[in-house]
């Protein structure tokens, strides 16, 4: 039977709640008897905390205070290793790192007791760029202030630049950007050493917040519980800070015997937790005389913050998508992830492969320059075809037609013709316009091992009255998660979308589906939820309870059969990694994704060039996903990723001062609003993938990687400056052209 | 929320002469409170150093837009909407429109003040310069009696402004006739809408028999206060617009501006810009 | 620290309802709608007036309810995202987002849908450009706007089509 739910744009699940201002958001939760709690953070990058002084004034024996002393086993927020404290105790290592907590249950009180909090810190020098890491001039992580660093080789590219006809060099920087969720981070929390610990806070991964937790109170994993309440944004910057603020919540809760909520404002949110790694990326490119790779030798560095929390996978991501959708003989990237004495950067949408991409596809068009192509052609004599491998030395083996995705986002935004009219229309107007693209692709799910590794679960119960209860620990921040699954449930088992129900994430109640990030939600986990379904229907079937063609009323009596005479209609369905799928984690090379999305953006900008502002005026995405199973909120996810891509090309600009940013605030980070993006018209073309669920792909973290890019290439193109690095500000540009000129 | 908010008083007085007789009794003691816009963002930020308010809101007195033959006067209270929305001004003070139309958004335009915008003090505002480019007045009123005093000069250095602490503003006073003079404004902020500017230049300039018989130039973000560029405009006074007197209006310019560095921009960007927004006006006139 | 100021009473109109509250008068609106009257539709986004996610109407104008003090709703009549829609029947705006996927994590949503249906009310037929200043002080960081403003379009069109509908 042709699917008539999956493809189709079925309204949001909890959408009726949230347009009526009923989903309930952790700020609006209340419970009997709750504290407020607010964290005292170091004003210095990097010192020894020599006293904490509480200055009177302020009635101290009603407020609970908390440092490192109180907490019950291991000091540290779990994550890959744990070298990062909870609360800072000796040694302080970046601003706002968090050293006390208070709590009480007036608000206004509270603040007044925060600045009555005085931390003396001897400071000890601090490192704040990357080029300070690397040259060591400090050591202030580990031996050598390396988190990790990655060795990719494919083919021989040293003995190739000799007989090149064409090397080319190039050198880029990304800067850091804040997620700026419009929900600031929050947790409540219930803890006391009988009952165990409950937070419920804005999360994406319950199960990273467990983890966490177990550790820090050292509790076993049943007495440790974690609900994620309606989430008002992630994009990775709720991957991994919401351990840290549900272990304070937590802590609070702990030795006041109450529960307590902790709210960032959004000063603290910004200048306290995560932001994209900051990247700086050398290129080497070696071409024949037709355009031909011949070589690409790629330096990746980015800069993690004060301490390790992600940054490995976040250098793995970044390094596989380092070299694109080319097929180039001879490949080394070589990369690493070094600490600075700044807030921990971390997890945001598109996750170290925006910031090589940026690199790369920017990098290409000067290659394009060099060699005397232009740039699409240059592309078109290289994107990689099945059969070929990438530099990781991954086969394709699925259908891939850069060419055709490349022509037909030409052809939608109008690129050559407008591409020769704004050649011939600039000399003459002080508005230069241009328009350029950037052509990429984006590895959905776990690199190479991970998804073995997380071994993901769904599980499926069905009621006596027939309704259909899928639990899982994948959460709904806004990118349609609780609508997909409701999709390809219903799809699977002939219901309608009324008749299923996404269980809340509970720790208590879901297995571990594995974190929300990566892409890996439709594709991996809508797959186990799309088998558990079929398991739950084949019990069914195999019993003679029910048989194919039936309708919902059939089911719901089957269901209820089945449950009378068995007692319990379940299905838990584990992920098991395709046998076919082989990576080697030491040699750093094998099937890196499952599959990949494929996409060429073109975007189409005007450059003032009396303000030196540019202004996106069309932007086109196409891309192949696999199949689309909600186009209204597929759709959505590539809208809201182009605006964020939008913002880290263009706006969005971190002002570091001795590793603090200095611009938290939203009138001062500049985001996107109404009036500043274009049209973002959207086209996908589906090759189903035949292990996702109903053939799809994961996209979410896809138009983080070419947006900046293709705005970089489209203002090239427009006024002739050389772009190598983001955020373009027009105080950037404008000394690009004035330098030109000169 | 970074304030204790038990720490401060706000009262509505029920007139504007009971507000000001509050004034006057503890000057300085009491200070007013309008729309909120810059105040409670101040409190919000745990920055609001001062106690006391006074709640000048409701006040009748102050608002109302009055249009006689010779002046537009607008209450202290007009808000960003009401000027927007007004015929006279949209017809006849274009710049003013504009600059209201600029700040911020909706919101933040049916709850700021002309007032509040002046006594704020900020040089960044964007009326500011639209009112010293039409040769505004300001009425300011207390216990005492009443002063006019000219916008041009009411701004003595960085946040500092004539305004005594037994004062407040009541009325912002345009004088018609600018009607036939090309206008120009342009506000380069961080983005096209809920941006503090980096430059904001307004001008206008009476041509007459292809001269420029008379011209007002003012700009915001540029200097420790919105400045009126009187050195600028003279180069420009009585001369025909070529690229030679751009040049020269340019490098006055250059010389009359202060700007800095600082987390929105640089000083070497608002000069430049400032100079190219100088010849885009410069172009309008020759046009 | 010191309590310098006495808490005062407050009477207002919410969503057609008499409200009468007692809290110190530079308390912010939008905390005293959310803690005191329940109404927790309305949400804090960033407390500076800049995210929009805070905005009601007063007096039928929209306004950051972040940044009025709670003395100044004396008087006011205030609409919320709670009073949009009419008892069971979601309005027409309400309606075209979920439609048109105008909401993703939702939390913009409230104030976003105030500020189209206030400028609906002014504007009844807007164009593009004015339903992006109209909206221009509403930030959304997931939807990058374009589905909103498909959302407002359609709501716009659905309510030409049936003019006794309220707008």
């Amino acid at each position: 039977m042709e699917p008539h739910i999956i493809g189709t744009s079925v309204p949001r699940k909890e959408g009726r709640e949230k347009v009526i201002g009923g989903a309930r958001y952790v700020d609006d939760l209340s419970f009997p008897g709750m504290l407020h709690g607010v964290t005292i953070r170091s004003s210095m990058a990097r010192g020894r905390i020599r006293s904490v002084q509480f200055e009177a004034g302020i009635p101290w024996t009603e407020i609970t205070v908390v440092t490192a002393k109180d907490i019950p086993s291991k000091n540290c927020v779990a994550l890959l290793i744990e070298d990062q404290p909870a609360l800072a105790d000796e040694m302080v290592n970046h601003p706002e790192e968090p050293i006390v907590l208070l709590a009480h249950a007036d608000k206004y009180l509270l603040e007044e007791a925060r600045r009555a909090v005085r931390v003396e810190i001897e400071p000890l020098p601090a490192v704040f760029t990357i080029a300070d890491s690397l040259a060591r001039m400090h050591v202030i992580w580990g031996e050598d202030n390396i988190f990790k660093s990655f060795h990719v080789e494919k083919g021989n590219v040293d003995e190739v630049w000799s007989r090149a006809d064409f090397v080319v060099e190039g050198e880029y920087e990304t800067g850091a950007q804040e997620q700026l969720y419009i929900e600031p981070q929050g947790m409540i929390a219930q803890a006391n050493p009988t009952e165990g610990v409950t937070v419920w806070g804005s999360l994406q991964c319950p199960y990273y917040v467990h983890k966490a937790l177990v550790r820090l109170f050292g509790l076993p994993k049943d007495r440790i519980r974690v609900v994620q309440t309606e989430t008002g944004g992630g994009f990775g910057g709720k991957e991994e800070y919401p351990s840290m603020l549900a272990a304070h919540a937590a802590l609070l809760a702990w030795k006041s015997g109450k529960p307590v909520k902790m709210i960032y404002d959004r000063a603290e949110d910004m200048t306290a937790t995560t932001k994209r790694h900051p990247s700086h990326t050398q290129h080497r490119t070696a071409a024949t005389r037709d355009g031909t790779f011949l070589a690409m030798d790629i330096d990746f560095t980015i800069d993690g913050g004060a301490y390790e929390t992600l940054s490995p996978v976040v250098l793995s991501r970044g390094t596989i998508h380092a070299a694109g959708p080319y097929n180039c003989p001879n490949v080394r990237v070589r990369s690493r992830a070094v600490a600075t004495n700044a807030p921990p950067h971390g997890a945001f949408r598109g996750f170290g492969a925006p910031q090589s991409v940026f690199a790369l596809e920017r990098h290409l068009d000067r290659v394009a320059d060099v060699v005397g192509l232009a740039p699409e052609e240059l592309r078109r004599r290289n994107f990689i075809h099945e059969g070929q491998t990438l530099a990781v030395h991954q086969v394709i083996r699925e259908k891939v037609d850069m060419v055709h995705l490349m022509d037909r986002a030409f052809d939608l935004s109008g690129y050559h013709a407008k591409r020769k009219r704004f050649q011939e229309a600039n000399p003459r107007s002080a508005t230069k316009r241009g328009i350029g693209f950037a052509a990429f692709l984006h590895g959905a799910g776990f690199t190479g091992s991970g998804e073995e590794y997380l071994a993901s679960e769904a599980a499926l119960e069905v009621t006596r009255e027939g309704r259909v209860r899928v639990f899982a620990s994948s959460t709904e921040m806004g990118q349609g998660t609780n609508t997909v699954f409701t999709q390809i449930a219903a799809e699977t088992l002939g219901l309608g979308c009324d008749q299923i129900e996404i269980v809340q994430p509970d720790t208590a109640l879901v297995p571990n589906s594995g974190p929300t990030v990566a892409s890996r939600t439709t594709m991996i986990v809508g797959k186990l939820v799309e088998s558990a379904s079929r398991a739950v229907q084949h019990s069914l079937f195999e019993r003679g309870f029910l048989k194919p063609g039936y309708g919902a009323n059939e089911f719901a009596v089957a269901c209820r059969q089945y449950i009378d005479k068995f007692g319990k209609l379940q299905s838990l369905i584990k992920y098991e990694h395709p046998r076919d799928l082989h990576w080697d984690d030491q040699r750093y090379q094998g099937d890196a994704y499952g599959t990949y999305a494929w996409a060429v953006y073109v975007a189409e900008v005007s450059v003032d060039t009396r303000t030196a502002e540019v202004r996106v005026e069309d932007f086109v995405a196409v891309q192949e996903v696999g199949k689309v199973i909600n186009p209204i909120l597929a759709a959505g996810q590539i809208e809201g990723g182009v605006a964020q891509g939008i913002g880290f090309a263009l706006y969005e600009n971190v002002v570091w001062q001795e590793g603090r940013m200095v611009n938290g605030q939203m009138t001062n980070y500049i985001m996107p609003t109404s009036m500043d993006v274009p049209p973002i018209r959207v086209f996908f073309e589906e090759l189903p993938y035949a292990r996702g669920p109903a053939g799809a792909k994961g996209i979410g973290e896809l138009p983080l990687d070419g947006t900046a890019p293709a705005i970089a290439n489209a203002i090239a193109h427009a006024t002739g400056a050389d772009i190598t690095r983001i955020p373009i500000t027009p105080e950037v540009l404008l000394e690009i052209l004035e330098s030109a000129h000169v | 929320m970074r304030a204790y908010v038990p720490a401060y008083e706000l009262e509505a007085p029920r007139d504007l002469s009971a507000a000001l007789d509050r004034m006057a009794r503890e000057p300085g003691a009491w200070k007013p409170l309008a729309g909120g816009t810059d105040l409670m963002v101040l409190l919000e930020a745990g920055k609001l150093s001062h106690r006391r308010f006074l709640s000048i809101w409701k006040l009748p007195e102050l608002r109302n837009i009055k249009v006689t033959p010779e002046h537009v006067t607008l209450g202290a209270l007009t808000t960003y909407t009401e000027v927007r929305r007004h015929e006279t001004l949209s017809r006849e003070f274009p710049l003013l429109c504009r600059a209201a139309a600029e700040t911020g958004g909706v919101a933040t335009q049916n709850r700021g003040t002309l007032g509040g915008n002046i006594a704020n003090a900020s040089p960044a505002a964007d009326s500011p310069p639209a009112l010293l480019v039409y040769d505004a007045e300001l009425e300011l009123v207390s216990a005492g009696g009443s002063r006019w005093v000219p916008f041009h000069g009411f701004w003595s250095g960085y946040k500092q402004i004539d305004l005594r602490p037994s004062e407040l503003i009541r009325c912002i006073r345009l004088a018609r006739g600018k009607k036939g003079w090309k206008q120009y404004y342009r506000k380069v902020g961080t983005r096209r809408a809920q941006a503090i500017s980096k430059v904001c230049f307004a001008a206008a300039a009476r041509i007459d028999g292809g001269r420029i018989a008379d011209v007002r130039i003012a700009l915001g973000s540029v200097a420790p206060t919105v400045l009126r560029a009187v050195e600028t405009e003279k180069i420009l006074q009585g001369e025909t617009p070529t690229s030679a007197l751009l040049r020269a209006a340019q490098e006055t310019l250059a010389r009359e501006i202060a700007p800095i560095d600082d987390m929105r921009s640089t000083a070497r960007y608002r000069r430049r810009i400032a100079l190219n927004l100088l010849a885009e006006f410069c172009e309008t006139l020759s046009a | 620290m010191s309590d310098a100021a006495r808490k005062i009473r407050v009477q207002c109109e919410v969503n057609g309802r008499a409200l009468r509250f007692e809290t110190y008068p530079m308390a912010r609106l939008l905390d005293v709608l959310r803690e005191q009257a329940g109404l927790t539709g309305t949400k804090e986004g960033c407390g500076e007036g800049e995210c929009g996610a805070c905005s009601v109407e007063i007096d039928g104008a929209l306004v950051n309810s972040c940044l009025v003090p709670a003395l100044q709703a004396d008087g006011a009549r205030i609409r919320t995202i709670e009073g949009i829609a009419g008892g069971e029947h979601l309005h027409a705006v309400q309606q075209a987002f979920l439609a048109r996927g105008g909401a993703q994590c939702g939390i913009c949503t409230p104030g976003m849908i105030l500020a189209a249906v206030n400028l609906l009310a002014r504007n009844p037929q807007p164009s593009e450009s004015d339903i992006r200043e109209g909206l221009a002080g509403n930030l959304c960081r997931c939807t990058g706007y374009t589905k909103i403003f498909e959302s407002v379009v359609e709501a716009c069109r659905s309510i030409q089509q049936q003019p006794g509908r309220r707008a």
